[in-house]
């Protein structure tokens, strides 16, 4: 494992399976009458976050707190950088606060990697602008595995999602999340499909290892997942398609587009949902929904990852890049 | 003559308990764990992964052999509980796999197959506290090789090694290794 979690394609696919299989072990902690593990203690997780997120940040608030880590949260309303501090004096504020791991969500592309040029512990990821969101491509790989390769827990252990085929649908322009997962997933042996209208695909796509069609309805019977994305109203500064009730009729997931799917394929989402538009309300409460799932499942994801990348020896200090003050 | 007062030298090693002394310490465990019990009742075995894991499974089939009495039997990772996380990179956790009904008022004896500076055991105790609240914790181990570092003993032990700290003590099971054996060797090397 690297010292940073800041791409899925920084996985190999021996790391992805440790962290799974950890975090496989992991899960039985959520059954226990304690729910804590001594593990972190005298640690301390910065929680940075410059955009609005509720589940990503609880989500790594609770699984550093399961470990004992102590957790401070940052968040760029009301700090000093509504005063106008830049992104590296606070990190140097953090690295003189003695953070072991810092979580950065922000806005901009490639943050997280200008961070973890300045601090000196462990930078995860939790979602670079339009980049990558490596923690959600992992929890839904374990989703995925959980559900579709073996119930128990000692059934999944070390199997990869080999021959699976995912796809992801909608708005994969401005997700980060479908970045992480195309990468992830396909590094994990999946087969994965982006299905999206031509606007919402990024130029680069064909060098991504997946395939892509402007058709949901042909990919649908062939799916065993079907990963519906959020269509970011608050990051689309040009008209892409025509009208949210055409998207949602070409795009959709309906209860009679569900019906097209294999009996045992399942309907991910990684929140928060638009209900009516790029999924509808019966689908998303369906038995095949696995949306609630995958809430629970990043808690134990990221516990995984935390203690990975921060339970064992410190990083030999040689390895930190030189910082210029 | 038993091959432990009179060990072979083999290539990388010594053994010094063949796969039949491993039988029969283990029938012998099982004996006094039915003895100190008093029958058995309320006793659940924990095997600490790796090996004390199929251990914990032979004592049980043992006991069962003996009393016609169902043990629980299961397994109790306690990586995350070790003193010595920050001393290598991250490790691979092993299962915990309680028997149903848990340890709350049970006699969990813990098994494992070498006793050494006690770390190990001393761990157990930690995770064993946060999954409940047992009658009674007693210890059981294949071998015990002394230079303990706590105030820890085992209750069953099947063979006292002496040793010394430059020494390995290797055990091999049939379940991990595809043998039953016990070595020791001068350094870190595998025999």
């Amino acid at each position: 494992m690297k010292r940073h979690l800041i791409s899925a394609a920084d996985l190999s696919r021996a790391d992805a399976l440790l962290i799974l299989d950890t975090a496989e072990e992991l899960a039985s902690l959520a059954d226990r009458p304690i729910k804590k593990l001594p593990t972190l203690r005298g640690r301390t997780v910065v929680n940075l976050f410059y955009e609005d997120s509720t589940r990503t940040r609880i989500s790594f608030e609770a699984a550093a707190k399961r470990l004992s880590a102590d957790v401070i949260n940052f968040s760029a309303k009301g700090s000093s950088v509504a005063k106008g501090e830049s992104l590296k004096d606070t990190a140097l504020t953090l690295e003189a606060m003695g953070a072991d791991a810092v979580v950065i969500r922000h806005g901009a592309s490639g943050a997280a990697h200008r961070l973890a040029e300045w601090v000196r512990g462990s930078v995860l990821n939790a979602g670079d602008g339009t980049h990558e969101h490596p923690t959600q491509a992992l929890l839904d790989a374990f989703t995925i595995r959980r559900r579709l390769r073996g119930a128990d827990s000692s059934g999944a252990r070390g199997a990869g999602l080999d021959g699976l085929r995912v796809t992801i649908v909608g708005d994969v322009l401005h997700s980060r999340v479908a970045r992480s997962n195309v990468l992830l997933l396909s590094t994990l042996g999946a087969e994965v499909t982006l299905a999206a209208p031509p606007t919402l695909l990024p130029l680069a796509v064909g060098s991504w290892p997946c395939a892509v069609s402007y058709d949901l309805d042909s990919e649908l019977p062939k799916s065993d997942v079907v990963m519906m994305l959020r269509v970011q109203q608050e990051r689309m500064t040009a008209a892409y398609f025509p009208s949210v009730r055409e998207y949602s009729r070409r795009y959709g997931l309906d209860v009679a587009r569900m019906a097209r799917l294999p009996e045992h394929a399942i309907v991910m989402h990684p929140g928060p949902m638009n209900r009516g538009v790029e999924i509808a309300a019966e689908v998303a409460d369906s038995v095949r929904s696995t949306i609630v799932e995958q809430v629970a499942n990043g808690v134990t994801t990221r516990m995984a990852v935390l203690y990975l990348l921060l339970g064992g020896t410190e990083f030999p200090v040689t390895e930190f890049p030189a910082v210029a003050r | 003559m038993c091959a432990a007062s009179n060990p072979v030298a083999g290539r990388d090693g010594l053994a010094v308990l063949d796969a039949e002394e491993i039988r029969r310490a283990l029938t012998r465990i099982a004996h006094e764990i039915l003895e100190r019990t008093h029958g058995g009742d309320d006793v659940i075995l924990l095997g600490i992964p790796t090996r004390g894991v199929p251990l914990a499974r032979r004592l049980a089939a043992r006991i069962g052999e003996f009393e016609g009495l169902d043990v629980p039997c299961g397994s109790l990772d306690v990586t995350m509980h070790r003193d010595d996380l920050r001393l290598h990179p991250a490790r691979a956790l092993g299962r915990t796999d309680l028997p149903p009904g848990g340890v709350d008022g049970k006699i969990v004896v813990l098994v494992d197959d070498v006793l050494y500076s006690g770390r190990t055991v001393r761990a157990a105790l930690d995770a064993l506290n946060d999954l409940g609240r047992p009658r009674a914790v007693q210890l059981a181990v294949l071998v015990d090789r002394g230079h303990r570092e706590l105030p820890i003993r085992a209750d069953y032990v099947g063979k006292n090694l002496p040793t010394s700290q430059r020494e390995v003590v290797h055990v091999l099971l049939t379940e991990v290794d595809a043998q039953d054996s016990v070595m020791i060797s001068d350094d870190g090397r595998q025999p």
